[in-house]
């Protein structure tokens, strides 16, 4: 099982190391990013797989909301996305 | 591949557009409930719901956090307590309180069911339920009633028509100190649906399974945000399908959502009922709909052309993105629940007679209308009865919930607060329908009801 998460916000150094390591705190394990800064905007998405996951997603999404905290960030189930744009 | 737009589009549709599931609702059959003794009934009917229900609310936020997409409420409906009035005889009142402590303690927000369908004639229990609706309303706060008082199959019923008229008066009396509330949890339907997910109308059909998860969709935002990105020019074959799309995209997240409650609370999904239900909030509004495809302010001259577009495009989107689609299924236009039309109300575009006319095309009837406190119960029996004409005549569900604002007269408005809103009363035709509501009877079934 995977989850995506998104990074948005005021770029500055060190974004994508904070979320990596708090992703590898609670033994989750990237599989994609994609990220872009436009305008001084920082964008991410990252998948990430969650089958070894030490914690629920909401455990992930809080430590992320810490580590992240002048950020936007957003934890959800894949299949979410799966569901609303394949068929 | 990482396909961001898909995602930053979700990700938009739940934090900006407000996307989401309005109700996940337990249907829950009460028909073994039923005893000759009423508080032995009453029993059984607490133990049952708490039986079905005690995972719900939890289960709900589980989705919900594991999705990231809100579920507002988690609600339950029950059997028509008619029928179990019909066995036990008894005071209603006591039905009603049993539904309302057991709400209470399994932590959902309301509880459908207080209702009798009448649409051909009263049976035992059924005017006793109704004679108690007043006080069930005013003395619960959970507890939501309907009465089904006309169909295609069997025309309408006009002893209870009258009988109607009086008890949404008296329900908007006994509570005049609280805005009139207990004439907002109460519908008049006709063409009731058995597997509505959607409040104050919900009841669990006589014809349902035992125990099933029906889910209510919504998102007015988001299709209005998709139209925003439209040109003014593109024509209404390109609206309609860009709103086929959307309906088609926020459905998926419901039947997801009902598929995931549906196994972890071990009870079969019922269906997804997608309708654009409007919330007060900004940016969640039918009416806004309205006027992105290219009117002035909704209650103007092509308002009923456009809402009936928005309500077939949502079910063709809807329909083809859930296994099983019902209840409602269209977009809802209650005008105290959205922004859009308690402005146009508040502005005089939007009259009830617009109102009415817009229910022939839309998904459920007069919603949500506030009416001068001195409007006689025969007017408002009469305006029952022509909305249950276009029910009939149109083989489509349409209800009335109207609220007399007791005490209050014409320009003042009723403040419901919450997910209800605010309501400017509206003017009402004041010539007396008396002489034709008093003559009771039943008018009888159209021709369209002899299908076989």
């Amino acid at each position: 099982m995977n989850a995506v998460i998104s990074v948005i916000g005021k770029d500055k150094p060190g974004i994508l190391s904070r979320v990596t390591n708090a992703v590898a705190d609670v033994n989750a394990n990237v599989l994609e990013i994609s990220q872009s800064v436009v305008f001084g905007y920082f964008t991410m998405i990252m998948i990430v797989e969650i089958d070894n996951m030490h914690c629920e997603l909401e455990g992930l999404r809080e430590l992320l909301g810490k580590t992240c905290p002048d950020m936007e960030t957003f934890v959800m189930h894949e299949d979410i996305f799966n569901s609303m744009h394949r068929i | 591949m990482l396909y961001t737009k898909d995602f930053m589009e979700t990700i938009t549709m739940i934090r900006d557009e407000n996307l989401d599931i309005r109700t996940i609702t337990m249907g829950i059959s009460l028909l073994d409930c039923a005893d000759s003794d009423i508080d032995v009934s009453c029993k059984k009917i607490h133990d049952k719901i708490l039986r079905c229900a005690k995972d719900l609310v939890k289960t709900g936020e589980e989705i919900e956090k594991k999705y990231a997409v809100p579920i507002v409420n988690k609600r339950i409906s029950v059997t028509p307590i008619a029928m179990l009035l019909g066995a036990s005889g008894g005071d209603p009142i006591k039905y009603a309180k049993t539904l309302d402590k057991a709400a209470e303690e399994v932590g959902v927000n309301f509880i459908g069911g207080f209702s009798a369908l009448v649409h051909k004639g009263f049976s035992p229990g059924d005017r006793e339920l109704i004679a108690s609706i007043p006080e069930a309303l005013a003395c619960t706060s959970r507890v939501c009633s309907s009465v089904n008082i006309g169909s295609t199959k069997s025309g309408i019923n006009m002893d209870a028509v009258k009988l109607m008229g009086s008890i949404v008066r008296k329900s908007a009396e006994l509570t005049k100190d609280r805005q009139c509330m207990g004439a907002s949890k109460l519908v008049v339907f006709c063409n009731a649906p058995e597997d509505n997910p959607f409040m104050a109308g919900a009841f669990h059909g006589a014809g349902e399974p035992d125990c099933v998860i029906n889910v209510g969709v919504s998102g007015p935002g988001v299709v209005r945000a998709a139209l925003s990105k439209l040109p003014k020019d593109a024509d209404l074959l390109q609206v309609a399908e860009l709103i086929k799309r959307t309906a088609f995209k926020i459905t998926r997240v419901g039947q997801l959502v009902g598929n995931e409650a549906s196994k972890k609370l071990g009870v079969p999904f019922g269906i997804i009922d997608l309708s654009l239900a409007p919330t007060p909030a900004v940016g969640d509004s039918v009416a806004h709909i309205l006027e992105e495809i290219g009117l002035e302010q909704c209650g103007a001259c092509g308002t009923t052309a456009a809402l009936a577009m928005l309500n077939d495009a949502v079910k063709k989107g809807g329909v083809m993105a859930s296994s099983s689609v019902g209840g409602l299924s269209g977009a809802f236009i209650p005008v105290s629940e959205d922004a859009g039309m308690i402005d146009a109300a508040r502005a005089g575009t939007l009259c009830i007679e617009k109102l009415e006319a817009m229910t022939a095309v839309c998904s459920v009837g007069l919603d949500m209308i506030v009416v001068p406190g001195d409007t006689p119960q025969e007017v408002i029996s009469a305006i029952i009865a022509d909305e249950a004409a276009i029910g009939m005549v149109n083989s489509k569900t349409t209800a009335v919930r109207i609220i007399p604002a007791i005490g209050h007269s014409e320009g003042e408005e009723l403040d419901f607060g919450g997910l209800f809103g605010s309501g400017p009363i509206m003017k009402v035709n004041e010539k007396s329908p008396l002489v034709m509501i008093n003559r009771g009877g039943r008018i009888p079934a159209p021709i369209q009801s002899l299908k076989n």
